[in-house]
């Protein structure tokens, strides 16, 4: 083919102009984004320990802020992680400037933006589809629709101009990510508006068929916006940062098409025991257990690529977030398939151990991937020697796991207690447990979970000060890891 | 063997998307398409009508707040849940719900019956301070819904809208709309017998104590009182939708 021609012609050599300035501003945005949806998502959960804490005001109650912190983190700290590092790796796997020169990058930098702030703003005021990760309304979904096929022509244009013969792996996951996300915001997104002057719409769809197609959107949105995208990022920062190859070839082909062809089938899962048709239901339960395969072969491929380098976990902390993150990614994308089983799901539905699954994957995997690659970035962006301190990522490592352990072991608690309240029968056949029982029941477990939050939210405040001084040019003298305390105070 | 073939999907932007494209319709297709097509996906069955306008009020009020977060509105078919809260739910019941609001999570119990099992008084008292009624309640105070004035004059629009996405609502009620709204909150309408065969088991009156005025807590209780009202379960028989 003539690219591989070109390929031969274009020694590694010859500079390309990159167009850094886009990745820049995405860095920084995710980190932005990251803390504030951080710090929303404790409020609330300290809201739910202490109700008082909503204020009696229409502006800060739970039921509006809810959405506000699930969309902070999914789409303005990850969708920036994603732009970030999506524009970052196709560029330099591609060897080729981002396509549409500095404008079109740009706006979609900055129409992404706006379109976080027109959907936030909607949140607090009420203006909302509500429908779960896809309450925004109608306008502002036309409008994310116009930023979301220029990133599309960018990526595409980038991989049509690439010296390189062959796309790299990673950008198949960012391509799939990119075009899956198109598809499931159309088809769930499809409502016509009271009025054209007015924010309110009403969903094309009603009752069952509403909640299938919501969740096909919602369960994907994990599947391809949480996952898909955030492969991709494992795919070049760990073989990147560990300075060892991608595992294994085979397997990534494999790991990409079965992983994309299984997600979509998953969303039943989410319908259980509803009046959603039980044939769905159990095509949904049956590919979600299939799903465990192509997950952990995902992993597997990310874990062994350190082969011969894992002595880097000891004195290397941006790595450690890494393959932290894959690890787990491992074991959510097992307690996922588990859950999606319908004897477990009757248990686990409705439940905080919900809650807990989702923050394994949110804060574990993509959360932590995410750091990685920040930590990655900073220092290559900006030109700096290095971060100025690896001490405050191992601080800030063990803050964000300490912080996540608390807060998924107090939601697997809470949420198996609480199932298992609902269902308790006492000797004369009768529910044993009223319903607001099972709800003074969780008050400890909140304020765990709470207290969890809190110390990952505090680690991204390391995190914010660590970049900030790199970006200053600062570098804190330290003794670099993994040599003994007594020998760096020389 | 098609690994060895991989690499003329890495060389070809284009086969890469079709690809993708073609690998990630199909599970939708195939769940989703039939969902539309198979007659019976939803139960044939008495008394689900459309929402009326002050119910639709109260329901858009609901999704405003957020309610759905913490609040699920369907019953599933186990033995504990069906005495908690009633018959399991049937998806005739939220076949005029744009969207539907079955929800994900039971922070607070779920509301798909909860018509008719407390007093307007008590919903009122509760959703200004939920924890005057139930202390050790963790749900978010509402005080300002009863002070607020109801914003819905444009009720027949929103009632046309909801026509073009398929709720069956009449000329009449759509002509209506608008008096109907009033007219539902007002003494009057327990009398009205053309109201009442619009929207069977409405619940009527002044809903929040004020009389004066039409708020957003008159059309938020409405709405919570009609959910899992309309089917009329002593009559209901599964056995009928069996084919």
């Amino acid at each position: 083919m003539s690219q591989g021609s070109m390929a031969q012609a274009a020694s590694p050599s010859v500079a390309v102009d990159y167009n850094m300035d886009v990745v820049r501003w995405a860095a920084l945005a995710t980190v932005f984004w990251g803390v504030v949806g951080f710090l929303v998502g404790d409020v609330i959960a300290w809201q739910l320990a202490f109700p008082v804490l909503n204020f009696d005001t229409e502006f800060l109650n739970f039921g509006r802020l809810r959405p506000l912190h699930t969309s902070a983190v999914i789409f303005a700290f990850g969708g920036n992680a994603l732009l970030a590092t999506s524009f970052y790796v196709v560029q330099r796997t591609c060897r080729a400037p981002l396509y549409g020169g500095k404008a079109l990058p740009a706006f979609v930098f900055w129409g992404y933006q706006l379109f976080i702030v027109m959907a936030a703003i909607g949140y607090v005021t009420g203006v909302t589809q509500g429908r779960e990760y896809a309450e925004p309304e109608w306008f502002v979904d036309i409008w994310i629709t116009i930023v979301w096929v220029c990133y599309l022509a960018v990526f595409v244009g980038t991989l049509l101009k690439r010296t390189e013969p062959h796309i790299y792996v990673a950008n198949w996951f960012y391509l799939a990510f990119i075009v899956t996300i198109a598809m499931l915001h159309l088809g769930n997104n499809l409502a016509i508006p009271v009025s054209f002057m007015g924010t309110k719409s009403y969903s094309m769809f009603s009752g069952v068929q509403d909640a299938l197609t919501q969740w096909w959107y919602g369960h994907n949105a994990v599947g391809f916006f949480l996952t898909a995208g955030f492969l991709g990022m494992m795919y070049y920062f760990i073989p990147k940062r560990a300075e060892r190859p991608v595992y294994s070839y085979r397997l990534s082909i494999i790991h990409f098409w079965a992983l994309i062809f299984l997600y979509i089938w998953a969303g039943p899962h989410h319908l259980h025991y509803t009046a959603l048709p039980d044939w769905a239901q159990t095509l949904g339960m049956t590919f979600s257990v299939m799903l465990w395969m192509p997950s952990w072969g995902g992993m597997i491929n990310g874990l062994m690529t350190l082969s011969g380098a894992w002595d880097k976990l000891r004195t290397d902390p941006v790595l450690r977030f890494m393959v932290a993150a894959v690890g787990f990614y491992g074991m959510s994308t097992f307690e996922g398939p588990v859950m999606s089983i319908k004897a477990v799901n009757g248990l686990s539905h409705y439940t905080d151990w919900t809650i807990g699954h989702v923050h394994s994957g949110a804060l574990g995997w993509v959360a932590f991937v995410s750091f990685g690659a920040i930590y990655f970035l900073i220092p290559v962006l900006w030109n700096r020697e290095r971060l100025y301190s690896m001490r405050l990522v191992a601080h800030h490592f063990w803050l964000g796991t300490i912080g996540i352990v608390l807060y998924i072991t107090s939601m697997w608690v809470s949420g198996i207690m609480q199932g298992l309240m609902w269902r308790a029968y006492d000797e004369l056949g009768f529910l044993q447990y009223s319903f607001i029982e099972t709800v003074e029941a969780m008050h400890p477990y909140y304020i765990i979970r709470a207290t969890g939050g809190l110390l990952f939210l505090l680690g991204s405040l390391l995190m914010v000060w660590n970049i900030y001084k790199t970006i200053k040019g600062d570098l804190r003298n330290e003794a670099p890891i993994g040599t003994p305390a007594t020998v760096a105070a020389e | 063997m098609l690994l060895k073939k991989h690499h003329i999907v890495e060389k070809n932007v284009f086969v890469l998307i079709l690809g993708i494209f073609l690998t990630i319709i199909i599970g939708g297709i195939v769940e989703i398409v039939p969902l539309f097509t198979m007659e019976q996906t939803i139960e044939k069955v008495e008394g689900v009508r459309p929402y009326s306008p002050l119910e639709q009020a109260g329901r858009n009020i609901y999704i405003r707040e957020g309610c759905y977060n913490c609040h699920s509105q369907q019953i599933r078919p186990f033995r504990d849940e069906v005495e908690r809260y009633g018959h399991y739910s049937l998806a005739a019941e939220s076949m005029y719900d744009h969207p539907f609001q079955w929800g994900s999570k039971r922070t607070g119990p779920d509301l798909a019956r909860v018509g008719g099992k407390y007093s307007n008084a008590w919903h009122v008292a509760h959703m200004i301070d939920p924890r005057a009624v139930v202390p050790e309640s963790i749900m978010p105070g509402y005080p300002f819904l009863a002070e607020r004035k109801l914003d819905f004059d444009d009720a027949r629009a929103h009632l046309e809208t909801l026509k073009m996405v398929g709720v069956p609502y009449t000329d009449e009620m759509i002509e209506a709309a608008k008096a109907d709204l009033y007219l539902q909150a007002s003494e009057d309408a327990a009398y009205d017998d053309d109201f009442l065969a619009r929207y069977p088991n409405a619940a009527t009156g002044d809903f929040d104590g004020n009389p004066a005025e039409l708020t957003e807590m008159d059309a938020l209780v409405a709405y919570l009182q009609v959910l899992g009202r309309m089917v009329d379960f002593t009559t209901y028989n599964p056995q009928m939708n069996l084919r």
